[in-house]
């Protein structure tokens, strides 16, 4: 401890591959995950190049269409499994949970540490699947995936235990958030990205179990022949659907909350206002996870439900829009006559409010039965799923990385150089995907290799974008090496923030506080004091 | 279970804490279940007929016995937690013991069940009854057989001497989990034993 405080290298302090390997510290722990979810954000990323360059020319070109579907599973499975849904809850969530709330530690630290060689024994079984790689798309549809020759087995074994993983997460920040806050934080002193990551465990907690057993059912059913999806032996193929959709629905809420939660951190400290709504921000989380257990049919629209059925689930996806609508009021009331600073972490949650924005407003058009059935499918999907995960998490997951790079690093980053990335990302990703709805507004269909001749504009635009958008992140990325080879050393509150992980050293300690804050207040009262909602 | 979560060296939080993370656990084995339960409900709704036939073909009698031994390893693992709050850790080394034993009891009666059933050409792809039967039956016993794990490793830490009345959290827990897996064979007996 003293040797941490002397070097002012705080939870750094210690070195060698042990000192990270068995490590309990929470922040560790959070660190190791950021740097393994980041390296498949760019195994992923390849894989979308790689796409994209396909795609330049009608016909197949570089690719076979075999070659072409294992390229887009890989990119969907691993950006989803390995990256968007563990990389802002156990990244950054680890890191900054017990920091926000006053403690010392998550609830059960060896669990936390279990959870994480999990994931690792995880993703090394999914990249052993790659001796036969993946052709079924990131869903895994039956009977397709009952029967054709890639390790569907492995892989299905793979993403069970990086579902084990992630409940092991969620339980163990539930159980955190509820029993060791800090004296004096009520459940509404709290920061609200602790109330996303709140409403995030918990579906964590609830829908993972599913996919997990679906999961095995669909291992079972190569491994055996159980008939639960085989419609041959009274199997039902559109059941292996519902449980899929059962989990994988909720948990594109698992990947907005946090993000959610980070922009609700970053809006006030930008505006230097105090945060509008935040009873309304708060519960809008829990409200978010509740309704999004009740929508997963809304994927299945074409899988021959009963219209009722169809009729119900449009009905109740529409209804999520409300308590996501709510936040973004609540942020722009925020911005509203507040002294607006653009730094990076305000450029990237200001990005996330305008894309996240367009990705939820089209979200609609394919809640809506009749607008649904022409566009299912087909680019548009495309394109309003990556604004609301590409346009909304990943860059509230940019925002929070540029945010808490001070606290985390010790280190400040050069403030020019993101700005000039920020530019770059921004602009390539309105180009790659803004075209996309147009081309699946013209009908074209999704995860073919070859398309038609009149698509070939669309296309080629598309790509010039994505390459923008890789140049971005590139600058990016090597903005954070400098950051952290030689950024100026960083102030412990450099953005004058007011929620307890500023009130530590420049790089926090083991064990986080000397003594346990005490909390006596909101952590929104910036600029003319306010009192915190009732 | 595990160790007093850091910064709480207060025994009295560490078991609330702990409790609240097995219940939480316990929340997501009823989701794990939850799936397949479904899976029966969607398929006795299809093919009502061919549960009725199909579940005739099972061992009732011996169905019917491994209820009996459940209910009572759920008995004595009570007891067992009962004996460590007035801090007798031998008995409740006997108790647990007895339970881990029942649970093997069950296992074996569970294979003879198994095997009986192979040998009449019954396997899980038979048919959507038997996969269920299988898959249900199966996935019971994974839990039964680390219940039993689990059980024995608060065996051990009793003998090491970690357990007495202050700091029993293991035991306490680790019984909770082990009612769990009774609990969801109850469920398993009626609904694929005796139908109709």
């Amino acid at each position: 401890m003293a040797e941490e405080i002397r070097s002012g290298r705080g939870y750094l302090a210690e070195r060698g591959w042990r000192s990270w390997a068995y490590t309990m510290d929470h922040k560790r722990i959070g660190v190791m995950y950021l740097y393994t979810t980041i390296a498949f954000f760019f195994v992923g990323g390849i894989f979308a190049l790689l796409l994209r360059l396909e795609l330049l020319s009608p016909q197949a070109m570089y690719f076979s269409n075999h070659t072409y579907n294992v390229f887009f599973t890989l990119h969907g499975a691993m950006m989803i499994f390995l990256f968007v849904i563990p990389a802002i809850p156990s990244g950054l969530g680890n890191f900054f949970i017990p920091l926000h709330i006053g403690a010392r530690d998550v609830a059960f630290p060896r669990i936390n540490l279990a959870s994480y060689w999990v994931f690792v024994a995880g993703f090394l079984v999914v990249i052993g699947s790659l001796v036969s790689p993946m052709d079924t798309g990131w869903t895994f549809y039956t009977p397709y995936s009952a029967k054709t020759g890639a390790a569907v087995t492995t892989l299905s074994l793979g993403i069970f235990l990086i579902g084990m993983s992630s409940i092991l997460t969620g339980l163990n920040f539930i159980v955190t958030i509820h029993k060791l806050r800090a004296p004096g934080m009520t459940w509404h002193r709290m920061p609200l990205f602790i109330w996303g990551m709140y409403a995030t465990s918990i579906i964590q907690v609830v829908a993972t179990p599913v996919v997990g057993v679906t999961f095995l059912l669909l291992a079972m059913e190569r491994i055996f022949g159980v008939a639960f999806f085989d419609p041959a032996k009274g199997g039902d193929p559109v059941l292996f659907q519902h449980f899929f959709w059962f989990y994988s629905h909720p948990v594109v809420y698992v990947m907005i909350l946090p993000a959610m939660g980070i922009i609700s951190e970053v809006i006030p400290v930008f505006s230097r206002k105090p945060i509008f709504g935040y009873n309304a921000i708060a519960y809008s989380s829990l409200a978010i996870a509740f309704l999004g257990f009740l929508v997963w049919g809304h994927h299945m629209f074409t899988s021959a439900m009963s219209p009722l059925a169809n009729a119900i689930f449009s009905f109740m996806t529409f209804f999520v829009a409300v308590p996501t609508a709510v936040k973004v009021f609540n942020w722009i009331a925020t911005l509203y006559k507040g002294s607006i600073t653009f730094e990076a972490p305000m450029l990237y949650a200001l990005t996330f409010i305008f894309l996240f924005a367009v990705g939820g407003l089209t979200g609609p058009f394919l809640g809506a039965l009749a607008t649904d059935v022409q566009l299912h499918d087909t680019y548009f999907v495309v394109a309003h799923f990556h604004y609301t995960m590409m346009g909304g998490t990943v860059m509230g997951f940019f925002a929070g990385l540029h945010y808490w790079f001070p606290k985390m690093t010790g280190k400040m980053l050069n403030e020019k150089v993101a700005r000039v990335a920020w530019a770059l990302v921004f602009i390539g990703f309105n180009v790659a995907f803004f075209t996309m709805f147009i081309a699946g507004v013209r009908g074209m269909p999704r995860r073919y290799a070859e398309y038609l001749p009149k698509f070939h504009v669309e296309n080629v635009i598309s790509t010039i974008g994505a390459a923008i958008l890789a140049a971005g992140i590139a600058v990016m990325f090597w903005n954070f090496l400098q950051g952290l080879r030689k950024g100026t050393p960083a102030p412990g509150n450099p953005w004058r923030a007011l929620t307890l992980e500023w009130k530590t050293p420049p790089v926090p300690i083991t064990e986080n506080f000397h003594e346990i804050p005490v909390v006596t207040d909101w952590p929104y009262g910036y600029g003319k004091v306010e009192g915190p909602p009732a | 279970m595990s160790a007093p979560p850091s910064g709480h060296s207060d025994p009295r939080v560490a078991f609330e804490t702990a409790k609240l993370g097995l219940w939480t656990f316990l929340a997501t084995e009823v989701l794990l279940f939850g799936a397949l339960f479904t899976a029966y409900t969607v398929f006795r709704v299809k093919y009502p007929a061919l549960f009725q036939s199909e579940h005739l073909k099972l061992n009732r009698v011996l169905g019917t016995l491994n209820t009996v031994v459940l209910i009572t390893s759920s008995l004595t693992v009570a007891l067992g937690v009962e004996a460590i709050r007035r801090g007798k850790a031998r008995l409740l080394e006997k108790y647990y013991g007895v339970t881990v034993l029942l649970g093997a009891v069950f296992l074996c009666v569970k294979y003879i069940e198994w095997t009986e059933e192979f040998h009449h050409g019954l396997y899980p792809g038979t048919n959507i009854f038997f996969s269920l039967y299988f898959m249900m039956t199966g996935l019971h016993g994974i839990h039964v057989l680390l219940g039993m794990g689990v059980l024995s490793y608060v065996i051990v830490l009793s003998r090491r001497g970690r357990l007495s009345e202050a700091w029993y959290t293991p035991a306490e827990l680790s019984g909770l989990y082990w009612h769990f897996v009774d609990l969801v064979w109850i469920y398993l007996l009626p609904l694929l034993y005796l139908i109709g």
